[in-house]
């Protein structure tokens, strides 16, 4: 079995395997052609970048979309 | 006097309604309500992904598809910090820059925290964003807004869904004489009268959501209010005549029959 490591995901734990990069998440959530925004400890992650940002553990992440709004 | 499509920043408007895309009861009368206003441009909210329900809004792709343009805000934010990272996530979302900034103050009355509305701004303009602040009908703080390098500034007629329409119109229009960019009402508009006083007192355009999603009849407010913008609008151009306290005949004075003794 891969190793896992602990994430936060919209203040939920979650646990990826380790080595996973921000689109292998997405992936993971069924979302990764979904119109999402990722934001990694604070910072956003690029789009072009999901692939080779890799996380690490303990690593908080922010997975947002547009909603309606006023 | 001609009138040209509001212009912000680089984004021409084809209507001077900007409205908001909550609160409505489904899907279906989001979109007759945001077909039946005329707007191009609609507000939307940045959120966390629900993790359960898989899979983006449903609202985004049809407003997307619709042609419509997104003006991301940062709704519930009331920290410098999580306006501007609302805004960056809105700009890699939507890859626009155009964000309408609110930082509020206090949850009671929504009032906004100009103090740190201004950083906010400051910091945004600075990363190029298109900043839309919404504040309150402070015309000094309005005018430091504009002095920042926002496209526009966005008073509050009255509290946020209180429907109170405009409270100070007289702040509303120093606002308007004051500064040069696009003064739009933001927020507290009730009915369709409201909408066209705003209009009436020289703002270039209204943006609402409570009045049109909270009315009896959404579609219907929505039809109202477009009608109003535009009606206040025309008004506007066309030059009101001046108040009087005292009469002044329309018909001629000379020929009356009959005498007045």
């Amino acid at each position: 079995m891969t190793p896992a490591m602990r994430v936060e995901v919209n203040g939920e734990a979650q646990e990826i395997p380790d080595g996973a990069t921000v689109a292998d998440l997405l992936a993971h959530l069924g979302v990764s052609d979904g119109p999402v925004a990722v934001e990694r400890n604070a910072i956003i992650v690029p789009r072009a970048q999901h692939g080779s940002t890799e996380l690490a553990e303990g690593d908080s992440l922010e997975v947002v979309q547009f909603v309606g709004g006023g | 006097m001609t009138d040209g499509p509001l212009k912000i920043g680089d984004v021409e408007l084809g209507s001077r309604l900007i409205v908001g895309t909550g609160k409505y009861k489904d899907l279906d009368q989001t979109r007759s309500a945001l077909e039946a206003s005329g707007s191009s441009m609609v507000t939307v909210a940045v959120r966390r992904l629900d993790l359960e329900a898989k899979g983006g809004d449903s609202l985004i792709g049809y407003l997307k598809d619709k042609g419509y343009t997104l003006l991301p805000n940062t709704a519930g934010c009331y920290n410098v910090d999580d306006a501007v990272r609302t805004c960056r996530l809105a700009r890699e979302l939507g890859m626009s820059g155009l964000v309408k900034v609110e930082v509020l103050g206090d949850d009671k009355t929504l009032f906004p925290d100009v103090v740190q509305t201004l950083e906010a701004a400051r910091i945004l303009v600075d990363e190029g964003f298109t900043v839309l602040p919404y504040t309150t009908d402070d015309p000094i703080t309005a005018k430091k807004l504009e002095d920042i390098g926002c496209a526009a500034v966005m008073p509050l007629a009255a509290p946020i869904g209180s429907g109170l329409g405009i409270r100070n119109p007289y702040n509303i229009e120093i606002i308007r004489e004051a500064i040069s960019v696009p003064v739009i009402v933001d927020a507290g508009v009730g009915t369709a009268s409201d909408a066209a006083e705003a209009m009436e007192l020289g703002c270039d355009g209204v943006l609402m959501n409570t009045a049109i999603a909270g009315a009896d009849e959404p579609v219907r407010m929505a039809r109202a209010m477009k009608l109003a913008v535009e009606a206040g609008r025309e008004a506007y151009l066309a030059g009101r005549i001046p108040r009087r306290l005292y009469a002044t005949a329309s018909s001629p004075l000379q020929g009356v029959i009959g005498s007045r003794q």
